[in-house]
């Protein structure tokens, strides 16, 4: 096998013409800027990121091996990581069911026939177009304790608002709504998938007398499953990587009550420089993600319903 | 039985109602506090409508820092990758819908796993990669990335080629067409609705994206909007009317776009891959 291939170089320059399949080229060519940028930019970096997490790494002065001792000291020996991770525990054990619950009705509701229904589905949407820092500063305002609506709304049902941003208590919490307000991505998947549901699946259950709380316990619920799989799997990655709206808000405060993982780990990268060790912590966040969304991928094989399996089995 | 039809449509429409004050109100009081006088801002119960409008206050607000620059940069930046994404991500997904070779379907798999993989993971090796191509406090590790593709669009424009008749494909190829003229004379003009989608996402993800330019960039002259905004709320000679006027601004191109791209955003997310 060595010989032929010394002998096939040696001949190159009259066989190259033949021997170039283009064709046979031609796909990995177009795919090419894909493959270039998953090695220069997610591979590589996973890798060297796995690479890092074993040293002690300032981002100035020398390198040294620690061996696991990065990942020992955040499980035994920082209070942060627990903290921060609680922190994030409690805000996706909110942000969640309460996202997939809202957008679900919101969804719901717009499925109706209406005239108007595109109309507020853009109400509903607009605030999504606008997320991020701008979405902050608007919320920053709203939660003001002596100035904001929000206060006033509650005043005018005789409540009297705390500040919210600056109390321990409320400031999560104030994460929580902020952030929901600019999901309507998810509203139109749903709206998506309830638009795919078959109506006459619906007239036959009618004939069959059946109410509107038994039709969408067994009709829209089931079938909206595949849908509900994918939102739940994409909001518990987002809930894990809520950073933003802490950094421009809270700074993580007050008191650590909105110190999110996400913002534990930048902190420690770019702040305190310990690249190692900020390796480590988001390779800790990597696998509670993955472990997360493969419960959420292993379950849904009792709780997802699709479509052919019924036909298969029929 | 016909009113009983308009209670139950009227009821809708007020549940609706009331859920779209709900959230179109923080917008609102965004756009009022812009054009308040500084006395109006500091009072409860709060002044819905200023008293008189003051709509110099988006001249100060936008000139006491350079947010010209800011502009210029965030412009620079969105207009930059998403061009790049709408390119490669095409090729790309032409390649992997159109093609039999070896290892597609591995590498297609490989390609969605991807977005699972969380941005802090690869934040640090990106932040010394890019120092180590002297890349740190230039556009270009905002805008360069976005030229090799990215999952979440490949997929979308996979899925819509492959509803793409093959024959047409056989027929170009039968007058003498290569792959790439396939692609660039039948697909392009195809993917259209998809091109516009991708590119409505990506203006917003990259207009709006604030944890790029706060880790790459360290100068006042390469920040980008969203940058300028977030440091605009630290300082403490500035008041509520001047953030919220900026705001307002930079907010006002993505909501232009939104509603004359609304339509393909809609259909976009219902006709593909979502079923």
């Amino acid at each position: 096998m060595k010989h032929d291939l010394i002998v096939s170089t040696e001949n190159v320059s009259v066989q190259t013409k033949r021997k170039i399949n283009w064709g046979r080229l031609a796909p990995y060519i177009f795919i090419s800027p894909w493959i270039i940028g998953f090695l220069l930019f997610t591979l590589g970096p996973l890798l060297f990121s796995l690479f890092i997490s074993f040293f002690d790494w300032p981002i100035v002065g020398e390198k040294t091996f620690v061996g696991f001792s990065n990942y020992a000291t955040m499980f035994t020996d920082d209070p942060l990581f627990w903290h921060s991770l609680w922190v994030t525990v409690k805000f996706a054990m909110l942000f969640v069911p309460l996202n997939i619950i809202i957008s679900l009705f919101l969804a719901i509701l717009l499925n109706k026939k209406l005239k108007a229904s595109s109309l507020f589905r853009t109400f509903f949407y607009v605030p999504s177009v606008i997320s991020g820092v701008a979405l902050a500063m608007i919320w920053g305002w709203v939660y003001n304790g002596e100035y904001g609506i929000l206060n006033y709304f509650l005043s005018l049902a005789g409540i009297e608002g705390p500040d919210w941003l600056n109390n321990q208590r409320w400031a999560l919490l104030a994460m929580v709504i902020a952030s929901l307000w600019g999901q309507g991505t998810m509203m139109l998947i749903f709206l998506a998938g309830l638009k795919n549901i078959p109506k006459d699946l619906y007239e036959a259950a009618e004939i069959d007398g059946a109410g509107k709380v038994y039709c969408f316990f067994k009709i829209t619920l089931p079938l909206l499953t595949p849908t509900l799989l994918f939102n739940l799997i994409t909001t518990i990655i987002s809930a894990f990587q809520q950073l933003t709206l802490a950094l421009v808000l809270t700074g993580g405060g007050p008191l650590g009550s909105t110190y999110f993982y996400a913002m534990y780990v930048y902190e420690n990268a770019f702040k305190y420089f310990k690249m190692g060790y900020s390796s480590a912590n988001a390779w800790i966040m990597f696998l509670i993600v993955l472990f997360l969304t493969m419960l959420v991928f292993k379950s849904s094989s009792v709780w997802v319903y699709y479509e052919n399996e019924v036909k298969n089995s029929k | 039985m016909k009113s009983k039809r308009l209670i139950r449509s009227g009821t809708l429409y007020i549940v609706l109602v009331f859920l779209s004050l709900l959230f179109l109100a923080p917008f609102f009081w965004m756009v009022t506090t812009a054009l308040k006088s500084p006395d109006e801002l500091y009072m409860f119960p709060p002044k819905w409508f200023p008293s008189s409008w003051q709509f110099e206050n988006f001249g100060k607000a936008w000139n006491s820092q350079p947010f010209n620059t800011f502009l210029m940069n965030s412009v620079i930046v969105t207009f930059l990758t998403t061009l790049g994404q709408i390119v490669s991500s095409t090729l790309i997904a032409y390649g992997f819908a159109r093609f039999k070779f070896k290892g597609r379907d591995f590498l297609f798999m490989v390609l969605l796993a991807t977005m699972m993989i969380p941005w802090e993971v690869t934040m640090i090796p990106q932040y010394m990669e890019f120092n180590y191509f002297g890349w740190i406090n230039t556009l270009k590790p905002l805008i360069v990335p976005a030229w090799f593709g990215a999952p979440f669009y490949i997929f979308l424009l996979r899925q819509f080629i492959m509803s793409i008749p093959k024959e047409l494909d056989e027929a170009a190829r039968m007058d003498g067409a290569n792959s790439f003229q396939i692609y660039y004379r039948i697909h392009l003009p195809l993917m259209w609705p998809i091109i516009v989608l991708i590119g409505v996402f990506n203006f917003l993800s990259s207009w709006n994206d604030y944890l790029g330019p706060l880790i790459f960039l360290n100068d006042q002259s390469k920040y980008t909007l969203t940058l300028g905004l977030a440091q605009f709320n630290g300082m403490y000679d500035v008041n509520m009317e001047g953030i919220m006027a900026v705001t307002f601004l930079i907010s006002l191109p993505p909501l232009i776009l939104f509603f004359f791209a609304q339509k393909y955003i809609v259909n976009g997310v219902s006709s593909t891959g979502f079923k």
